[in-house]
């Protein structure tokens, strides 16, 4: 950009003067679709702004046409019983009883955590709780879905402990409880790592706000931090080119975050929604100010004037352009009528918030802005905001998809006795995937606001959100990369799957769904079909499962490799946010033991499938064949049992069975709170017609384990009975482990694994890594 | 009714939590906002946890400042009971009513877990319902955490007995002789890294002995003020 000013004038006056689009990330066609629009060249600022907002990023226009498809056309209207707000809001919101909304959201900030992993993570968990606020919410958790190189490459640390302390440093500052995510490694995210975070929010429905610039003459006021250099083109840069080598400057810069900036601008929008003060809030997130107005302007009912001048700003050198295009972090935009301004400045005062009144709600439905006395924007705020181009991008099924599917688990060599069963146990507990991901989880506060009622390492985080009468909600979020890249709309459905059991375990109603979708390139084809054929199996599953999807994100260009190959892209990784209702969380069921002598049963049949399995990878590296196959109507069978044992106080532990199967499950039900287990597996076997490695270690789905005492042994069996789920009493649990009293996992005529021992192997993988 | 105060300064977190706790144990609490010099007639103060001011400079050292703590401070050198946690007592020290100080952990990362105490003194205002070297579990979660003081300073604390409370276990952060908690001269004003207000509901406290999140030891941080001024005022 050159010091000079371009305005609206000189874009009449020079039409063929040369603009930066490419270099803004834009394409030939994006550039005269945007002259088309507007009858003339973009000035500067106008490009700025179109570039961001266009940008994959922000615009999702490669993803678009698929969401409306698959999230808008299947949710019914059965489905919306619960929805208040749904897709295309900040986050969606959901009525869970007693006059109670909440809201929550996912979302990535994949590519600054690979650049600069504290910064990226602390601002990715800033920008979605800054979504939360602005829908009238009171934040009340925060959730992590973390993916990671190989656990042994050279460069994983440096992401590691940026990532984790940069989730727990601006979290931990904010007070939010962290109680539900997921810590994986896997070489196909080198160089890549996935960092989804999620938030939930809580407010009364009378609260709920949209970010709307409504009413002629209501003023637009920019408070908390003042506008930096920082993240200037970092939504367009960092979202729509990967990181090459000597590729071309588009280099991209990392915003960095102020959770104290953050806490108190949560507080001082909580106290300025609650004085009726403010008509909307919107924040800013990706393409900053440029985002700010142009979506308000375009969902209000008239236009916007800004005055740049206007805009506090921490870097007086910023011209026009940076200023619309900053990322600086914790700053929000309110919609005030006028004669409520002065009670707005006040709260904000009292908060030691920054503001500035920039513009107002204008006549014309045109957003305008000025710089210096020149108007430098003028422009139609939804061709900004909503039009962005909508590609359908032509997609195929990989060649390579027949033999990763052909290539099956089955000539594997699989454990023969009781010792190579431990062994096989004794690796999966000490693997990157299969150990305890306490080093990660001790770094997050779990405690604070006192209403947590579960949290890691149960199935689900458990949060009280009312303390008269004990209603809570339910998270859980899942997603296997690993399943997904062997058939991407199971690993869809899957991830749906195994979310909603999840939350049942814990003892609450599934009630609602957001997902993050983790992708490769849009533009390669089969990147593409693995999108595609994702969303579809997520959105059917949700369908199927009666839960409406109320908001997502999309993260493309998750790709490092040379394209057209197996290896390009990360696995594709779509990851489910379930929340769940529970009537009151005294019922919430954690996923071990703590007593003695209870009775250990298996909900749901076992059957031959190991593909994509936690087994096949640890002790093989194999990744081949079909994942488990998905049974709904099962899984809402499952969860029925699961949930009603819940809410009638049978159940004192349900843990799920995933990764690793009954093997993994029973030892993390018995190390969950050091208490032994002994089973047998004679009746499974001749029930399901398996022998006992593959009853052990493979990962059919809807099947948990769950312990109950031996008094109410037949009141689970009838539930299972009434909802036509198999259940099976495989064993006991066993003693709390001491040193007089050894407790053991054991498998009856197979093997006895002193717990100790199992503890010890999942207790010092990732500190051996990571803590030294 | 026994009326607590607890302190709001900008970045404080636990500040509703406190007052929870406070209601839980039979006592009104009070919400305090930092830029009132006003104690609005409490009977006693806690400050709690959180990263008052961004932690920035150092923690505590801006809050300490703040125009409440002016009250605080003349108040505690009198006899008010006040209760200092995490960054509750790095205001305190910072504000010199206690000694020592705690910087980073040793470990250099947060930390949140579920903390064994021993309780070494019983005589403040703030543990007289705990029994001389009893155990106690409560959660702790902090980055600057490790308690640093001269020796000449420690050998006195031990030699005044005012080591209130003691890691057991494992020191999670490197303090000085697993010091967790400390007294005034007075034992009117206590401070301590773990967050007692975590460990008074059952459901949402600690794992204790009865059952996953059982543990309700930090009420009887609360009860034992409310004893001790139930009793000065009936003496008054």
């Amino acid at each position: 950009m050159t010091a000079a000013i371009d305005t609206v004038s000189d874009a009449l006056a020079t039409p063929d003067a040369t603009q930066p689009w490419r270099e803004l990330g834009l394409k030939e066609d994006e550039y005269q679709l945007i002259r088309r629009i507007l009858g003339r060249r973009p000035t500067g600022a106008e490009l700025a702004m179109y570039s961001v907002m266009w940008s994959e990023h922000c615009s999702y226009k490669s993803s678009k046409k698929h969401i409306i498809e698959q999230f808008g056309g299947k949710t019914t209207e059965r489905m919306k019983q619960h929805l208040m707000v749904g897709i295309g809001e900040n986050a969606g919101v959901v009525d869970i009883g007693g006059g109670w909304a909440v809201t929550f959201k996912i979302e990535s900030h994949n590519h600054p955590s690979f650049v600069e992993p504290y910064q990226g993570a602390a601002t990715g968990v800033g920008g979605i709780v800054r979504d939360i606020i602005a829908m009238g919410a009171r934040p009340v958790a925060v959730m992590d879905q973390l993916r990671f190189g190989a656990i042994d490459h050279p460069d994983t640390p440096r992401v590691v402990h940026g990532v984790v302390a940069g989730v727990g440093g601006y979290g931990n500052c904010l007070g939010l409880p962290n109680v539900c995510g997921e810590t994986v490694f896997d070489p196909s995210y080198q160089g890549n790592p996935l960092v989804n975070a999620g938030c939930i929010g809580v407010m009364r429905h009378e609260d709920i706000h949209l970010a709307n610039a409504t009413g002629l003459g209501n003023k637009i006021i920019m408070f908390g931090a003042r506008t930096g250099g920082d993240g200037i083109g970092g939504a367009s840069v960092l979202a729509s080119v990967t990181f090459e080598e000597g590729g071309p400057s588009k280099r991209p810069s990392v915003q960095v975050g102020d959770p104290f900036q953050e806490k108190i601008l949560i507080e001082c929008c909580l106290e300025l929604f609650k004085a009726g003060v403010v008509e909307g809030i919107s924040d800013f997130g990706a393409a900053g100010l440029s985002c700010a107005t142009s979506e308000l302007a375009a969902s209000g009912d008239g236009g916007m004037y800004i005055d740049l001048d206007k805009v506090l700003l921490r870097d007086p050198t910023l011209t026009p352009e940076e200023i619309l295009m900053s990322e600086s972090q914790e700053r929000m935009m309110a919609v005030v009528v006028p004669d409520k301004v002065q009670a707005f400045a006040e709260i904000a005062d009292k908060w030691a918030i920054e503001y500035s009144v920039l513009g107002e709600v204008v006549e014309g439905g045109r957003l305008l802005i000025d710089y210096r006395g020149q108007r430098v924007v003028d422009v139609d705020p939804k061709t900004v905001a909503k039009q962005s181009p909508v590609y359908d991008r032509p997609y195929q099924r990989p060649d390579w998809q027949d033999g990763l599917q052909a290539d099956t688990p089955d000539k594997l060599e699989r454990p023969g006795d009781g010792a190579g069963l431990c062994a096989a146990l004794l690796a999966i507990l000490g693997s990157p995937n299969g150990c305890s991901k306490a080093w990660v989880t001790n770094q997050y506060d779990r405690f604070v606001q006192g209403n947590t009622a579960l949290a890691m390492p149960d199935d689900a985080g458990v949060i009280r959100v009312d303390e008269a009468t004990g209603l809570g909600i339910a998270i859980a979020t899942d997603g296997s990369g690993r399943y997904t890249k062997l058939d991407p709309y199971t690993g869809g459905q899957l991830a749906v799957a195994e979310a909603y059991r999840n939350v049942a375990a814990a003892g609450a109603t599934p009630w609602a769904v957001t997902d993050c979708l983790n992708f490769g390139s849009p533009e390669s084809p089969g990147s593409m079909w693995q999108l595609v054929q994702g969303m579809t199996g997520l959105a059917d599953a949700c369908q199927t499962l009666g839960i409406p999807v109320t908001g997502g994100n999309v993260s493309l260009y998750n790709e490092t490799g040379e394209p057209g190959h197996i290896d390009s892209a990360i696995h594709p990784t779509p990851v489910a946010g379930i929340l769940g209702v529970i009537e009151d969380v005294a019922d919430a069921v954690p996923a071990g033991w703590h007593e003695p002598g209870l009775s250990l049963f298996l909900l749901g049949r076992t059957r031959d499938e190991l593909g994509g399995s936690a087994w096949a990878d640890v002790a093989h590296h194999h990744l081949g064949g079909l994942p488990p196959a998905v049974d709904l109507a099962h899984e809402q069978a499952l969860a029925a049992v699961m949930i009603e044992a819940a809410r009638d106080g049978i159940a004192h532990a349900t843990h799920d069975l995933s990764e690793g199967g009954l093997a993994v499950a029973l030892a993390e039900g018995a190390l969950r709170f050091g208490y032994g287990a002994r089973i047998r597996l004679d009746e499974l076997c001749a029930r399901d017609g398996l022998d006992p490695f593959t009853e052990l270690f493979s990962e059919t789905q809807a099947r948990a384990l769950v312990a109950v005492a031996r008094a109410d042994e037949a009141a689970l069996r009838d539930l299972a009975t009434a909802h036509g789920v198999p259940a099976l009493r495989i064993g006991t649990t066993g003693d709390h482990d001491s040193a007089a009293h050894p407790a053991v996992i054991a498998v009856e005529d197979q093997f006895e694994l002193p717990l100790a021992q199992a503890k010890t192997v999942w207790e010092q993988v990732l500190p051996s890594h990571f803590a030294a | 009714m026994i009326r607590i105060g607890v302190v709001t300064f900008p970045g404080t977190l636990d500040d509703r939590d406190a007052l929870r706790a406070i209601r839980l144990a039979g006592a009104e609490g009070v919400a305090l906002w930092h830029g009132d010099p006003s104690l609005h007639g409490v009977d006693a103060v806690m400050l709690p946890g959180g990263f008052s001011y961004g932690d920035y400079l150092r923690a505590g050292a801006i809050a300490r400042f703040a125009p409440v703590m002016a009250a605080v401070i003349d108040q505690a050198k009198v006899g008010m009971p006040v209760l200092g946690v995490c960054n509750g007592f790095q205001v305190l020290t910072e504000s010199h009513l206690l000694p020592g100080a705690m910087i980073k952990n040793n470990h250099r990362t947060f930390i949140c877990r579920e903390q064994q105490l021993s309780v070494e003194n019983t005589a403040t205002a703030w543990t007289g319902a705990f029994k001389p070297g009893e155990r106690i579990t409560i959660p702790l979660k902090n980055q600057d955490g490790q308690f640093v003081a001269s020796e000449r300073t420690l050998d006195q604390l031990e030699a005044e007995g005012r080591v209130v409370f003691r890691y057991q276990g494992w020191n999670p952060n490197g303090s000085r002789r697993d010091i967790a908690g400390v007294t005034n001269e007075a034992g009117n004003v206590v401070g301590l890294m773990p967050h007692p207000e975590h460990a008074v509901e059952k459901g949402f406290g600690p794992d204790s002995e009865a059952g996953p999140r059982t543990g309700i030891d930090g009420l009887r941080f609360f009860t034992s003020v409310i004893a001790q001024l139930t009793k000065e005022g009936a003496l008054k």
